[in-house]
């Protein structure tokens, strides 16, 4: 059985990763490469590296860094942040990276993922949907950090992306994500019920039992988090001994 | 010198890499002759079975690749083109294994495309030298070789199937040994040192 993946998610701003606890084995936690290589090390499965530069000129540094990226860690990466065109793909595919996940692009125009997908594989496409429980209890994606809901229900839009050619979801719940409270594992759960594509649960997780929830109670294929491991409460390594013990299958 | 097949499919850095990070002399190729004369040819792919042999075909190295006497790595698709016939494009391939390649039925735990890190067992051949049955790899795929003869180590996602392939000179593996952290890089080593 394919194991359940943990997967480190690192923000990169002007070419240097933010948030991050100085670990002892790394000489500079802002270098990307080395804090990827440290995740590796520690038993991550995949990166994500999610470039928030706002500027032109921080992105040219980002693909570079993806270049650096590449060459110095074995394990799959994604990146994503301000992919918004063909082009974009395949800049970021050329700089080495194994897949891209795009999120407000693809609300504003869906048939980016039909032609990323066409030219690069489903596997290169990952969807990443920031959702929100509105007050009449539908789930809509939303856009701006959650601010702006769009007219995309979280259900039909995740099956139209996978229909379009998605080879993943990466679904963060906006009620849950910085609550560190758990994640929402009944609409995980449904969500895989109705999709056949693996789901990467992001947002939410305070502790070992949450993310072990959206696992086993939720159905996710992955789990996708930051701030526990950058402020270093939890080393990846801790994280799946813990889960392996709970009787969730992870690579060890 | 080792080559790598440049037959437009998918990027190649990542194998390229893999083998820099080994320190191995390589170099990324169409031409017949470069491949013909290398010491190890890897045939690596990412993507759609009958494009990967439409592109073989297009770039004239049908012939080149099923006569190569050296050691042969085919990398997912790159293996997949080396069967007898896959599904995805219902199209005949090189037919160097005796193996046809078909579509993952998707289950409810059972996700398609198959990935992430799963186990491969029942190991054998010097490729897989040092390593135990039960070592995770890294897949992403929706078609699987189902087993054969030829087949030198297995994986399980929803069926058995071939996770890698030997017929003669040729080896290809499902997996890609190139984003498989340490184990990967000792199944590359290997393949260097055959």
């Amino acid at each position: 059985m394919v194991a359940k993946r943990i997967i480190p998610c690192l923000d990169v701003k002007e070419g240097r990763t933010v948030k991050g606890v100085n670990f002892v084995d790394l000489r500079d936690v802002g270098d990307a490469v080395e804090l990827g290589q440290h995740y590796a090390r520690a038993g991550a499965d995949e990166l994500v590296y999610l470039d928030i530069s706002a500027t032109r000129e921080g992105r040219n540094t980002f693909t570079r860094l993806v270049e650096r990226i590449a060459d110095g860690i074995n394990i799959p990466f994604t990146v994503g942040g301000g992919i918004s065109s063909l082009d974009d793909a395949a800049r970021l595919l050329d700089a080495g990276a194994d897949k891209i996940s795009i999120n407000s692009a693809a609300i504003a125009s869906p048939s980016l993922i039909d032609s990323i997908a066409a030219r690069y594989g489903s596997q290169f496409v990952v969807v990443a949907i920031d959702a929100k429980c509105m007050e009449d209890g539908v789930w809509r994606a939303t856009t701006h950090g959650g601010s702006r809901p769009t007219d995309k229900e979280l259900f039909s839009w995740a099956h139209e992306a996978q229909e379009r050619g998605a080879g993943e979801i990466l679904f963060t719940s906006m009620n849950h994500d910085g609550t560190r409270a758990g994640y929402p594992c009944d609409t995980f759960a449904r969500l895989s019920e109705e999709i056949t594509i693996p789901i990467i649960a992001s947002g939410g997780a305070g502790s070992v039992k949450d993310i072990a929830d959206v696992l086993t109670l939720g159905r996710a294929d992955a789990a996708l988090a930051a701030s526990i491991f950058h402020f270093g409460e939890i080393t990846v390594q801790e994280l799946k001994q813990e889960l392996k013990q709970m009787n969730i299958d992870v690579r060890l | 010198m080792i080559a790598i097949v440049d037959y437009k499919m998918g990027n190649l850095r990542s194998v390229e890499n893999a083998l820099r990070r080994l320190g191995a002399d390589f170099t990324v190729t169409a031409d017949a002759d470069v491949i013909r004369r290398a010491d190890k040819v890897l045939l690596p792919g990412v993507g759609n079975a009958a494009e990967a042999m439409e592109n073989l075909r297009a770039a004239g190295l049908v012939e080149v690749i099923r006569s190569l006497r050296q050691p042969v790595l085919g990398i997912c698709v790159g293996m997949q083109v080396m069967c007898r016939h896959s599904e995805e494009g219902d199209v005949d391939c090189l037919g160097i294994f005796d193996a046809r390649v078909k579509r993952f039925l998707p289950l409810p735990e059972v996700k398609v495309p198959h990935m992430g890190w799963n186990k491969i067992g029942n190991l054998e051949t010097k490729l897989f030298k040092d390593l135990e049955g039960g070592s995770y790899v890294y897949f992403v795929h929706s078609y699987y070789p189902e087993l054969c003869p030829d087949t030198i180590a297995t994986a399980t996602h929803g069926v058995m199937f071939s996770a890698a392939l030997k017929y003669e000179n040729f080896y290809g593996t499902q997996f890609h040994p190139e984003k498989s952290g340490d184990v990967g890089e000792r199944i590359i080593a290997n393949f260097l040192q055959l």
